[in-house]
């Protein structure tokens, strides 16, 4: 019952995904479509502004992804490991950042770029996705890598491994999940982020995904089921990642904060 | 490379309220802020918006949150289920509220006329729009906030209830006495990150609102978008001037819940 009813929206999209477009239109309407037009998948996937679209989105959500790790890994192991003048200043401006969601900043943010003739580009883009979603992940990973035991350096140090040793061969790997986790986690903000896109890509050719679909369904015309066939296509595989990294991202959340 | 890494955030926070304070011309910008006659609308809506979005959300994700600690056959289903409005962009799900709520095309009207109720255009008429965007703004916060709430339910030790039970606390008593004081970190959490995200939300409103024209139903935030990039005034400064305040309003609000709750905690 509690299933069906998170679900039933959902449900009413991919349905309406599978609809012939002249049943969109039918008062009063129906659950279910009376002819099945799964070619509507195909006539999005063959789209080339949806093809454009999912590439921006794409490659945006990686790099930004891989940037984030980059800089997190590091800050956070430095602060779970190291206690330094400063250090509680620094978490709570993680959490401030954390705060600041790109909504509130959104003019800010466009007259920064605007000054630096960066609109329109993917490097802007790729940063402010980038530098929103360097706090929670440094906020995950910190968690992660405080629960490992100190003793499994000091072992590791016993068998004559350096510190860079250590690092490499015993903290990273055991501590992949939560990497993988403040990875996947990243990659779907990007994923699915929509104001930053919005605002800063005037150029509708250089759109991701999230913005260039409302394009099916404007005042001129009204494509209801490609916007929906899109968006189940961009919602299952995001869906399914999350599933993956669910257990690891509430306790890494309530470790970090639920003290 | 950790200055580094702190040097690049600093750096990025500077720019961004620099970019805001270029932007206003002295205090100014404020002052015609407070002249704009739909403020007082839009501060209206967006405490609305904020305060029941939130409320609802707590207090549906408790009982949601409850039900999920306990053992059930299909509670995987459900945790699964849960995760689908979390994960989904939430500009995808607006835009399927919007075709759910369609006057002559929605399912919604659908089953209102089949209840024996007229149609309504939930979305055209000032009577509804606003409770339809909370109904959304409730579904996509449910899931991160029971999922927070359950990892806070799951710390709390079994043997906590035993004991009460030998005290004869049972049911709603040890619900309200044992559970409730034990869940409280986790309920600070929950509703501090739901009101901001809640206030800062803004693919919902923007997108269930965007046939009504004016700012009659805009929240704090899509009318600061709507001034920067979208009305006739196209003015930057001002909405600068609105973005600060938002934020400052965001920074009021938590310190002044974290303040009611430590005080409350410290007679103890």
């Amino acid at each position: 019952m509690l299933a069906a009813a998170l679900l039933a929206p959902y449900a009413v999209m991919l349905l309406t995904a599978l609809k012939p477009e002249a049943e969109l239109r039918v008062a009063p309407p129906r659950l279910l479509p009376v002819e099945w037009r799964p070619q509507n998948f195909w006539t999005v996937l063959r789209d080339p502004d949806f093809q454009s679209w999912l590439t921006v989105s794409l490659a945006v959500a990686a790099v930004s992804t891989v940037l984030v790790l980059v800089a997190a890994v590091p800050a956070a192991y430095y602060t779970a490991r190291h206690r330094f003048p400063g250090r509680g200043a620094f978490l709570f401006l993680v959490l401030v950042t954390q705060m600041f969601a790109p909504t509130a900043l959104v003019v800010g943010l466009y007259r920064e770029f605007f000054e630096l003739g960066l609109i329109n580009t993917y490097t802007a883009l790729i940063a402010v996705n980038a530098a929103f979603n360097l706090a929670f992940a440094v906020w995950i990973l910190r968690a992660f890598f405080a629960s490992i035991p100190r003793e499994i350096e000091e072992a590791a140090a016993v068998d004559g491994c350096g510190q860079a040793g250590a690092l490499f061969r015993i903290i990273l790997p055991v501590a992949l999940p939560g990497i993988v986790t403040a990875g996947i986690f990243a990659f779907i903000a990007a994923w699915n982020e929509y104001i930053v896109a919005l605002t800063l890509m005037t150029d509708a050719s250089m759109r991701p995904l999230t913005v260039g679909i409302t394009s099916y369904v404007t005042a001129y015309v009204q494509h209801w089921d490609l916007l929906f066939a899109a968006s189940v296509i961009a919602i299952v595989p995001v869906v399914v990642l999350f599933a993956l990294i669910e257990p690891y991202l509430v306790g890494g959340l309530t470790a970090g904060s639920v003290k | 490379m950790y200055p580094a890494v702190e040097l690049v955030r600093a750096s990025l926070g500077r720019y961004s309220i620099t970019g805001l304070h270029q932007g206003t011309v002295g205090l100014r910008n404020y002052a015609r802020l407070l002249e704009q006659e739909a403020l007082p609308a839009v501060a209206g809506n967006t405490v609305a918006w904020v305060a029941v979005v939130v409320a609802v959300t707590i207090v549906l994700s408790l009982g949601l949150a409850q039900l999920l600690n306990e053992a059930f056959p299909g509670r995987r289903l459900v945790r699964w289920a849960l995760i689908v409005p979390w994960a989904a962009s939430l500009i995808m799900t607006s835009k399927l509220f919007v075709w759910i709520y369609d006057y002559y095309f929605g399912l919604l009207n659908r089953v209102v006329a089949a209840a024996g109720f007229a149609p309504m255009d939930w979305l055209g008429d000032d009577r509804t729009v606003m409770g339809a965007m909370i109904a959304v703004g409730v579904f996509v916060s449910l899931p991160f906030t029971t999922y927070v709430l359950l990892a806070g339910l799951q710390t709390i030790p079994g043997e906590v209830y035993e004991a009460a039970r030998v005290d004869g606390a049972a049911g709603w008593r040890s619900y309200r006495w044992v559970t409730l004081p034990l869940l409280q970190p986790a309920l600070l959490v929950a509703t501090v990150l739901n009101l901001i995200y809640v206030f800062n939300s803004f693919p919902i409103v923007w997108t269930l609102n965007d046939r009504n024209p004016g700012f009659a139903h805009d929240t704090m935030i899509t009318f600061m978008y709507k001034i920067a990039f979208k009305s006739a005034l196209r003015d930057v400064g001002l909405a600068a001037a609105l973005g600060v305040v938002n934020v400052l309003l965001i920074l009021l609000a938590v310190v002044a819940y974290l303040r009611v709750l430590r005080g409350r905690e410290e007679p103890v």
